[in-house]
């Protein structure tokens, strides 16, 4: 049960990725519709990044992680060097953690 | 895969190792977690080897060992469905053939982030593939040392780990965004705020500009309607959250797509 919950999860995330750059491929986009793929993966990147830093499930993320997320934008608005950016974020948080801060 | 290094540069080097880094600890913690739930080491490994999606790892061997195989194999793959849209987004730096085939596998938000905030086609193709290599390197390491010290491995949320990949993504999707703001202001040039990089030759192998921030160099898309479609994503993402099942807000996401129907096109702006 356990390998074919693994196989089939594996598999068909592979089918996600190898699809979309064989659809790319196959399908001649007309250039109105062809704007609107890699608007479309910033859209997601963006979802991502805000989900990741405000929830936690199906709720908040406490206060810690939004925080370190804001101060590591700050960095990156303030074009700081991106490994700044990730160290200024993760540090905020642990910082504020170790200070009691949910 | 020298060709790669070299033409990534060091910054840009640095930039990867830094989220990796980052990774591989999250992936400590996802073996840690998973066999401290019950899943034995050779489904941790194969699961990180196999899969090779944080998020959908997390879930899933969450409702594995909670007895919903179901649930696990479901909720994975919604997950994981936003990989279709990027590969139709980034499916250009694969290659063809069985570079395309290995290419796929490494596909995860980062690879395509780093590949997003590169201009110059080889740089994308650098920095995919730079990426995606050395997180399947340090994330499976990670999940493999995770496993086999379980519960000793502390909480990484205590370092502050994650905050460290919504503030990367972040800063990868930046330049795109400042971009697109640029060229709405000054569609001609690249503005007076142009990093030496955007005016990098293709065959310029040297790459001697080393950017500060990933894609400083300019970035596709060129669109006015990128910030725009970011922010809203973002907020109909965060607005769904509680109420969807886990990785649906993040592809309702993609409705904000509608509003690139207000913000015309330049002609600057395609030929991105």
């Amino acid at each position: 049960m356990l390998i074919a919950v693994i196989v089939v999860l594996a598999v068909g995330t592979y089918g996600f990725r190898l699809g979309g750059a064989l659809l790319r491929e196959r399908v001649t986009l007309p250039a109105p519709v062809a704007r609107f793929l890699p608007l479309a993966a910033v859209a997601l990147l963006a979802a991502l990044a805000a989900t990741a830093a405000l929830t936690e499930g199906h709720g908040s993320a406490g206060v810690a992680r939004p925080a370190g997320v804001l101060a590591g934008a700050v960095a990156a608005w303030r074009r700081l060097p991106f490994i700044l950016v990730v160290v200024v974020a993760a540090g905020t948080a642990a910082i504020l953690r170790a200070l009691g801060v949910p | 895969m020298r060709a790669i290094w070299r033409t990534a540069g060091r910054a840009l080097i640095r930039d990867i190792a830094a989220i990796a880094a980052a990774d591989g600890f999250v992936g400590v913690s996802f073996g840690a977690i998973a066999t401290s739930g019950g899943l034995p080491l050779w489904a941790v490994v194969a699961m990180s080897v196999l899969v090779f999606a944080g998020g959908a790892q997390f879930l899933a061997a969450g409702l594995v060992t909670a007895g919903n195989p179901v649930a696990a194999v479901l909720g994975g793959l919604l997950l994981n469905a936003r990989h279709l849209p990027f590969g139709m987004a980034v499916g250009d730096v694969l290659g063809r053939g069985p570079a395309r085939l290995a290419g796929s596998h490494i596909m995860v938000d980062e690879s395509v982030a780093f590949a997003m905030a590169q201009s110059d086609p080889r740089r994308r193709h650098a920095a995919y593939w730079l990426t995606g290599a050395v997180l399947f390197v340090t994330w499976n390491a990670g999940a493999l040392i995770g496993g086999v010290l379980g519960g000793v491995v502390g909480d990484p949320n205590t370092f502050g780990l994650d905050a460290a990949f919504p503030a990367g993504l972040f800063a990868l999707l930046l330049p795109t965004l400042r971009r697109a703001r640029r060229d709405a202001v000054a569609p001609a040039a690249d503005g007076p705020s142009g990093m030496p990089g955007d005016s990098a030759l293709p065959g310029d192998s040297a790459l001697p500009h080393e950017s500060a921030a990933p894609g400083d160099a300019g970035t596709p898309p060129r669109d006015p309607a990128a910030p725009w479609v970011a922010g809203i994503g973002a907020l109909i993402a965060v607005a769904a959250t509680p109420l969807a099942p886990a990785g649906l807000p993040v592809l309702l996401a993609l409705a904000a797509l509608g509003v690139a129907f207000a913000v015309p096109v330049r002609k600057a702006a395609v030929t991105c």
